[in-house]
């Protein structure tokens, strides 16, 4: 009785090994599909599908619906509406002058302040106030610009500071927000390097006080002068910093929105692209169009992204 | 403790019996943040007060209401009933069947008979025009028109006259503000409208709304025309830019400074809300009064009448339960339109409302006004589908205004036309 529970016991331990090893090598297995699992279910459904579904939307008509009997498919429809109309034409343009104008100044300023007021004794003090900008809502500094580019008939007292200080020195007032096709686009991009410029400046500075000073200093006794030291020495090594930045800024300009929504609405010439998207969805109910614009729009910020991704492992990798 | 304990029960149950009792709700979304809201509120308590049973809960959504109710139409939660200006949208709703057809469900005997076909489309009731605004109203300040001896224009000849008189005299006749945050614009389709009503007649003022004659129509032209030679002659206060960067609710304030740095503004009867908030201690009928926008074309105009360009806001219900049929039902009562009258000095759409039961002396002219029109009309640009109504329409103007070629503009709305009305 008891050698053949032994045995049987014996028996149950080779099955359980054999189970137990199919088990572990099951488990080793699938160990990288639980880590990734949850990331990997939450970006199909919140990523993929809606991405995919928006180019398959691109292909239909009006309406709310996102398939169903009351949208009907109209080929390339939608897409000649992006690439011919003059609105769109408008908002494509617009949109180049925003990433160019916009990263140039926001880079641009964000170093120059950096790297100058590392040299004075209210560096603290100067880069808040520089900074605090970017504390403010989009729509908030929106509404702060739209007072300061207020206009007032000759006959009544200026409120915009702009329009009071050209009155006050004898000018007739300007419309700051109406002037096409550069002033008023000027005046937006503007706004949005006020509230992106402090943010600039806090990374390149970071990036420029790690920098060791005996670089500098080599430099210096090597009879480089101070803009040789910047042009040579300091541009380069901080330049995977700058890239990074500049990117970000890239993609944060190609999604402008708020500024124009609330100061202009992309009236006189001063349309976007994810402006022209969100009158389409939601005032006009074409979610064909809409579609159609969002999807030029993610085209154009992907290889920036992947930029964007590529610098950040490379330095990640680096560590 | 145990008295407590049953005590706590009896509440309980209590609660529990209340709360099944009070399960009907009607859900109401309104637009209006201002001061409608308490008179909207008065007229809901007057509803709760006659219905005990039914619980009427108010949401005010100021801003963006068409997108909220796009996205929570299509999330299958809309509220379950709600007033709105959007007639072309109403339609859409309607064709889409997402609204409730309300012939045979709500009687509208009580409703003013000229305003019950606004709401009508297809044969079907899908709104009841209940919250009527008078759009063809020139305002004046009656204290500066004495002042200057200036005399009510009966012509817009006279009207012409007499704003060549202010501009010699040193003063801008007219103050205008089209700008109105993201929906910038309307204040001008306004004016476009009325003049078509007085350059080319109503029916093709109909033909206009539906897309029977293109925008490069010479009759369109004529009518932008018409209100750019305003700007071009010098009689707006600013000239284009001071049209285009005013809001349409500071746009009547140059009537009531000292001395007054201009002295007619264009708009509904909604307006005077807004400069009673500017000014204190405004008085109506001697600080401001109002006279009907002309006619132009005696031939547009046949029987000599004025015609009336109406807006205001219909009553839509999305969901077609017996309590939200019941408030629908409630608001065309006389005693929902008075509270709404006699709160704001808004017009009534009470079929019998008698002009001279008002003690408002604006709102007793343009109640007659209502009354008495021959030829009515409701806001073009929201009979429109939204591409054009609230774009194209609304930013052609702004272009215009703003310099661009009148050409130009009409075949940039035209394109959008062809688009917005094919289907």
């Amino acid at each position: 009785m008891s050698r053949r529970s032994s045995n049987n016991e014996k028996n149950d331990r080779t099955a359980v090994r054999g189970f137990g090893l199919a088990w572990s090598w099951a488990v080793a297995r699938a160990r990288p599909w639980m880590f990734v699992g949850p990331a990997l279910v939450l970006i199909t459904f919140f990523l993929i599908y809606p991405t995919l579904m928006t180019i398959v939307r691109s292909f239909f008509g009006r309406g709310t619906t996102l398939i169903g009997p009351s949208v009907e498919y109209v080929g390339l429809t939608n897409w000649k509406f992006v690439f011919t109309s003059n609105t769109m034409l408008t908002a494509l343009r617009n949109n180049a002058i925003w990433t160019v104008l916009f990263t140039t100044c926001t880079v641009g300023f964000g170093l120059m302040l950096a790297v100058l007021l590392d040299r004075v004794k209210y560096e603290k003090i100067a880069k808040s106030l520089i900074f605090i900008p970017a504390a403010i809502s989009m729509v908030g500094a929106s509404i702060i610009w739209k007072f300061v580019y207020a206009f007032r008939p000759i006959q009544i007292s200026q409120i915009g500071v702009l329009n009071a200080v050209v009155v006050a020195l004898g000018g007739e007032p300007v419309g700051w927000l109406i002037k096409r096709p550069w002033v008023n686009n000027i005046c937006l991009i503007a706004v949005g390097v006020w509230i992106w410029t402090g943010f600039c400046m806090v990374i390149l500075s970071a990036a420029y006080k790690n920098i060791p000073r005996q670089l500098l200093e080599a430099a210096r006794i090597d009879g480089a002068n101070e803009w040789h030291v910047f042009r040579r020495v300091i541009l380069p090594v901080l330049f995977p910093t700058i890239a990074v930045v500049a990117t970000t800024m890239v993609v944060q300009v190609l999604k402008v929105f708020d500024i124009v929504f609330v100061m202009t609405n992309g009236n006189y010439g001063t349309e976007v692209i994810a402006n022209r998207m969100y009158k389409e969805m939601f005032n006009y109910f074409n979610y064909g169009r809409a579609s159609a614009i969002a999807v030029v729009l993610l085209l154009l910020i992907t290889p920036f992204m992947i930029l964007n991704i590529k610098r950040f492992t490379k330095q990640e990798g680096g560590r | 403790m145990r008295k407590t304990l049953v005590l706590l029960l009896v509440i309980a149950l209590v609660g529990l019996v209340a709360a099944a009792q009070a399960t009907k709700v009607v859900n109401v979304m309104h637009g209006w943040p201002g001061e409608q809201a308490p008179a909207f509120e008065m007229i809901v308590d007057a509803f709760e007060a006659a219905n005990p049973d039914i619980d009427v809960v108010v949401e005010i959504v100021g801003r963006d209401r068409p997108a909220i109710l796009a996205t929570r139409l299509a999330a299958g939660n809309p509220p379950d009933l709600t007033p709105h200006p959007w007639i072309g949208l109403m339609r859409q709703w309607a064709d889409a069947g997402e609204i409730v057809d309300l012939m045979g469900l709500v009687d509208t005997s009580d409703i003013n008979p000229a305003l019950v076909p606004i709401g009508e489309h297809d044969g079907g009731l899908y709104g009841l025009f209940i919250f009527p605004n008078v759009k063809s109203l020139i305002w004046y300040n009656p204290k500066n028109f004495t002042a200057r001896d200036y005399q009510i224009p009966n012509t817009w000849y006279e009207l012409l006259a007499l704003s060549e008189q202010m501009v010699a005299d040193g003063g801008a006749p007219f103050s205008i503000g089209i700008d109105s945050g993201a929906a910038s614009g309307w204040p001008g389709t306004d004016w476009i409208e009325d003049i078509m009503l007085r350059t080319a007649g109503a029916a093709v003022y109909d033909k206009w709304v539906n897309h029977e004659i293109p925008w490069t129509d010479p009759r369109v032209k004529l009518a932008f025309e018409t209100f750019g030679s305003l700007f071009s002659k010098g009689y707006v206060l600013g000239g284009p830019i001071g049209a285009l960067t005013t809001n349409f609710g500071d746009a009547a304030d140059p009537l009531f400074t000292e001395p007054p740095t201009a002295y007619m503004h264009h708009q509904a009867t909604f307006i005077q809300g807004f400069f009673n908030d500017h000014f204190e201690g405004l008085v109506a009928g001697e600080d401001y009064d109002i006279f009907p926008l002309p006619t132009i074309t005696p031939a547009a105009t046949p029987d000599g009448s004025i015609p009336l360009l109406v807006s205001g806001d219909v009553v839509t219900v999305f969901n077609n339960r017996p309590e939200v049929i019941a408030f629908a039902q409630f608001l065309t009562t006389e005693t929902a339109a008075n509270i709404w009258s006699s709160e704001l000095g808004e017009l009534s759409a009470y079929v019998d409302a008698d002009p001279d039961d008002f003690a408002d002396p604006i709102t007793r002219k343009a109640q007659a006004m209502l009354l008495n029109a021959t030829v009515s009309r409701f806001d073009g640009s929201d009979l429109m589908p939204g591409e054009i109504g609230a774009g194209a329409f609304w930013s052609g103007v702004l272009d215009y205004i703003s310099g661009i070629s009148l050409d130009t503009v009409l075949q940039t709305i035209e394109a959008a036309a062809v688009d917005a009305y094919s289907d």
